[in-house]
């Protein structure tokens, strides 16, 4: 029996070094730790091809950019990110205000429109992505849409209406829209959704399903899920609509890319950051299989059948801002009971 | 026992080791200390982080959560009482399979019961495909609360089961007798002398099923309705808000631990004692006669709905290729993952146990009791109350120890340990503390006393204890989703994963190889005990 305790015991220690070991293993090789906020299917193609050309191993945590933006204010100084890959960049402009990005290279942040970074280059656009209406085809026409998000509330939409309250960039568009209008005028609309019956999915792919396969006729979501989903159900009857130039549901969103302040491996991160603003990545966020993401860089076309991206007219609304309008929008949201 | 123990308390000279009593007292703190940092967190949010988690949004969370809890209590009651009474009591044909069926469905994990109740009721899905030449064209939507209920119900009645089917076995059937004698109906016999004996049983029961809802946050999830736990993941998730998600957690433990208090009042309250000590003799058996056909309808109607459907929906997927990906694969890494996790805890929650369950047992005192109540505490405490915690602390504590697998495993150990601890507690209750007081007299050191002659009695206690606590960890998918290191999967976060764009179908194989890695763990602990309830006679 003493035998018995005596192994059990060792399996243990051993399971417990392994354990350890497995938390502790120094890479043998360079390595990054990437905190992506952008979906594992949707961009491991461009972390592979990193890994690829520089030889350079990234271990990659995904969840959402929320989930990640309060780890690394939970984390502070201690965190292992070198690299927060954003799908909003309200959320990069709040972990910069907690001094936790480092500061960019004017060369790096000089490759992107002014309009997608901020003065103080804690963070650079990778790309840019604009909200619209997915509507089913089957069952509308476009002239039989509405001229603005704001005409959701009317009552010929009961009932047929989705939108993803969770989802980071709804949040952002509420946030905006809350700082260009006014909290009672966006709460007035959060009420009329709800008298409209709007029923709530947990993300944008879902909305995008649901409106396909006709459980509801129209849904805002970004405009790139589109493409997504019919890599997969070509045959979905879904297709994007954009609402009248200036209205608050056009709002051009960017996903973001900054350096962990606390980094080790700065320069490393550096090269990460530059490959995704390099031709290879920015070809590979705009026209890869089920990809459609407008490129920030120069030289680098959008893909077939998308509006250029200066020909959508969204709202004057300054990205910058979207750290400080992400809280309303949330709270308003609870308060709306839109998430319990 | 308590006689037992007080002569073990009363041997002169037994004072308790110093190094088991300090060992006891840091597992005890480790189960403590993370939820007081949480409850520490939650108390000092400030105005902006109480917004998101405001009163009344908390006590309707609270409200659905325990309506949830307590439709699950009542259909599980339902559903397992009147099958443990057909199997255990009367002369239903093949009571032998039936009892197996029954506790089959301890092998799926919940929230692949919501998954394949979703597929086989979706409009479209496998049952309206079934049914459509017999003239079906619409099936009732399983989601929202009715979803949660359905798929929760068939996730823990066999515990109802199992723990009637063993009460009905205890029961004195004198005291039945004396009510026939007294020209009592049969119905009123088993409402008025039965079913108040079984109350301990049933209270235990419906404690395990009270504490699972509780917890659950994968059905409630899938199945659209919010409680507590998919508020807390929501906040913690994508609201940036991990003050008031530890608010919420705060308010679900509370909630947990009214359960327990409430649960304890009811199984204790006019309590019913057998006349006779010691087996006794077996009930009369009932002759079901013609009913033996609704009877067997029943049976058919449970085990069809709550195992042959989840599981045929499983196969069906899994032989079908996934119409969005084309492909249905097995996560065979994820597969390892769970397995070794599993493993770590399991060993690690039986040996950590150890010390309060032997104070307990050999030197009790109100220390040792407190200890032992301390440590299991976290039976009551949901899982992603745990791991929000470990947030807070591993956070705070930095690497190596934040985002490692240590953190994850560390939070497996303080939840599930408890089913170590009252297992191998249960078991050191049937060894005669003389026998090792015997090997002392005979030179045995304490330690060599305890190896040689304690623990091997012991074994199948701790054995259980272990098996239970790989099962619920490999089933285990809140506190992963949140402490999962960098990289690290396990089957249930896979299917989570896949479930969460939609890719139902793709994730069925490893639903299923899920179940068979359970599958064996659930014999060792129920099946062999449900294949002797049922073939008892």
């Amino acid at each position: 029996m003493r035998k018995i305790a005596v192994s059990a015991l060792l399996v243990v220690l051993g399971a417990l070094a392994l354990t350890a070991a497995a938390a502790t293993a120094p890479g043998q090789t360079t390595s990054l730790t990437i905190y992506s906020g952008r979906e594992e299917r949707l961009v491991k193609p461009i972390m592979d091809r990193f890994t690829k050309e520089t030889g350079i191993e990234l271990k990659i945590r995904y969840a959402s950019s929320s989930a990640l933006a309060t780890a690394l204010v939970e984390e502070g100084r201690n965190s292992p990110a070198d690299i927060y890959w954003s799908q909003e960049p309200g959320l990069l402009g709040l972990v910069s205000a907690r001094g936790l990005l480092a500061r960019l290279p004017q060369k790096t942040v000089g490759k992107v429109s002014t309009r997608f970074s901020t003065p103080s280059r804690r963070w650079v656009g990778t790309s840019a992505r604009s909200r619209v209406l997915v509507y089913n085809t089957n069952e509308l026409r476009p002239n039989e849409l509405p001229q603005s998000v704001w005409g959701l509330t009317n009552a010929k939409w009961k009932g047929k209406i989705a939108v993803a309250p969770t989802n980071a960039s709804f949040q952002a568009f509420l946030g905006a829209t809350i700082s260009l209008f006014g909290e009672a005028r966006v709460r007035g609309w959060l009420e009329g959704l709800k008298a409209n019956g709007v029923r709530f999915y947990p993300s944008n792919t879902n909305v995008v399903q649901a409106v396909g396969r006709g459980d509801v006729q129209v849904g805002l979501v970004n405009h790139y899920y589109l493409y997504n989903v019919l890599a997969d159900t070509p045959n979905l009857p879904v297709r994007n609509y954009w609402f009248r130039d200036g209205d608050p549901g056009n709002l051009v969103l960017a996903a973001g890319v900054g350096i962990v302040s606390s980094t080790q491996k700065s320069s490393t991160a550096q090269r990460f950051v530059d490959f995704l603003l390099s031709k290879t990545a920015q070809r590979m966020i705009a026209r890869g299989v089920g990809a459609a993401e407008y490129p920030l860089v120069k030289g680098v076309p959008r893909r077939p059948g998308l509006p250029a991206l200066t020909a959508i007219k969204g709202p004057k609304y300054n990205l910058g801002r979207l750290s400080a309008d992400i809280a309303p929008a949330v709270r308003l949201l609870i308060e709306e009971g839109f998430i319990r | 026992m308590n006689a037992r123990a007080a002569t073990a308390a009363s041997s002169p000279g037994r004072r308790a080791p110093r190094l088991l009593v300090g060992a006891a007292i840091l597992v005890a703190l480790a189960a403590v200390v993370p939820v007081a940092y949480l409850a520490v967190r939650a108390l000092s949010a400030d105005e902006a982080a109480r917004a998101l988690a405001p009163l009344s949004t908390t006590i309707g969370l609270a409200w659905d959560t325990a309506v949830l809890a307590f439709g699950v209590v009542v259909a599980t009651l339902v559903v397992g009482v009147p099958l443990a009474w057909l199997v255990v009591r009367t002369d239903l044909p093949w009571r032998r399979f039936w009892g197996l069926a029954a506790s089959l469905p301890l092998v799926i994990p919940s929230f692949v019961a919501a998954l394949a109740l979703l597929g086989a009721f979706a409009p479209r899905g496998l049952l309206q495909e079934l049914l459509e030449p017999l003239g079906v064209d619409r099936l009732p939507e399983v989601t929202g609360y009715w979803g949660a209920l359905v798929a929760l119900t068939l996730a823990t009645y066999p515990y109802v089961y199992l723990l009637a089917a063993a009460g009905l076995r205890g029961v004195d059937p004198s005291a039945e007798e004396a009510a026939r004698s007294l020209g009592a109906r049969p119905g009123a016999v088993f409402w008025r002398v039965t079913l108040p004996a079984l109350r301990p049983s049933l209270a235990a029961a419906s404690l395990l099923v009270a504490l699972y809802v509780l917890s659950d946050f994968g059905v409630v999830s899938l199945m659209g309705y919010s409680t507590l736990t998919t508020a807390i993941y929501v906040r913690y998730e994508s609201l940036l808000a991990l003050e008031a998600a530890a608010i919420l957690a705060l308010a679900l433990v509370a909630l947990a631990l009214l359960v327990v208090f409430a649960a304890s009042r009811w199984r204790t309250r006019g309590a019913v004692y057998r006349s006779t000590p010691g087996a006794g003799r077996a009930a009369r058996v009932v002759e079901l006669g013609a009913w033996r056909w609704p009877a067997l309808a029943y049976c058919s109607l449970v085990v069809g709905l709550f195992l042959v459907l989840p599981v045929g929906v499983l196969v069906w997927w899994s032989v079908s290729a996934d119409p969005i990906t084309g492909r249905a694969d097995v996560a065979w890494s994820a597969a390892a993952g769970s397995a070794g996790v599993a493993t770590a805890t399991a060993l690690i929650a039986a040996l950590v146990v150890l010390p309060a369950a032997f104070l307990s047992w050999r030197h009790p005192s109100s220390l040792s009791r407190w200890l032992e109540r301390l440590t299991l505490l976290p039976s009551a405490l949901p899982g992603i109350a745990v791991a929000l915690a470990l947030v807070f602390v591993g956070a705070r504590l930095g690497s190596p120890i934040y985002g490692s697998l240590g953190l994850l495993v560390a939070a497996y150990v303080i939840r599930f340990m408890p089913y170590g601890l009252a297992s191998t507690r249960a078991s050191l209750d049937a060894v005669s503390p003389r026998l090792e007081e015997a090997a002392r007299s005979l030179g045995r050191r304490p330690l060599g006393a305890t190896t040689a002659v304690v623990l091997p009695l012991a074994r199948s206690g701790v054995l259980a204890g272990a098996a239970l606590v790989f099962l619920s960890t490999l089933k285990e998918l809140p506190a992963t989703l949140l402490l999962k290191p960098i990289g690290f999967e396990t089957l249930a976060t896979e299917i989570w994963k896949g479930t969460s764009i939609g890719a139902f179908s793709a994730v069925a194989p490893s639903a299923l190889l899920l179940i068979a890695i359970a599958a064996p763990l659930v014999y060792l602990l129920s099946w062999r005990n449900a294949w002797e309830l049922g073939a008892a006679e």
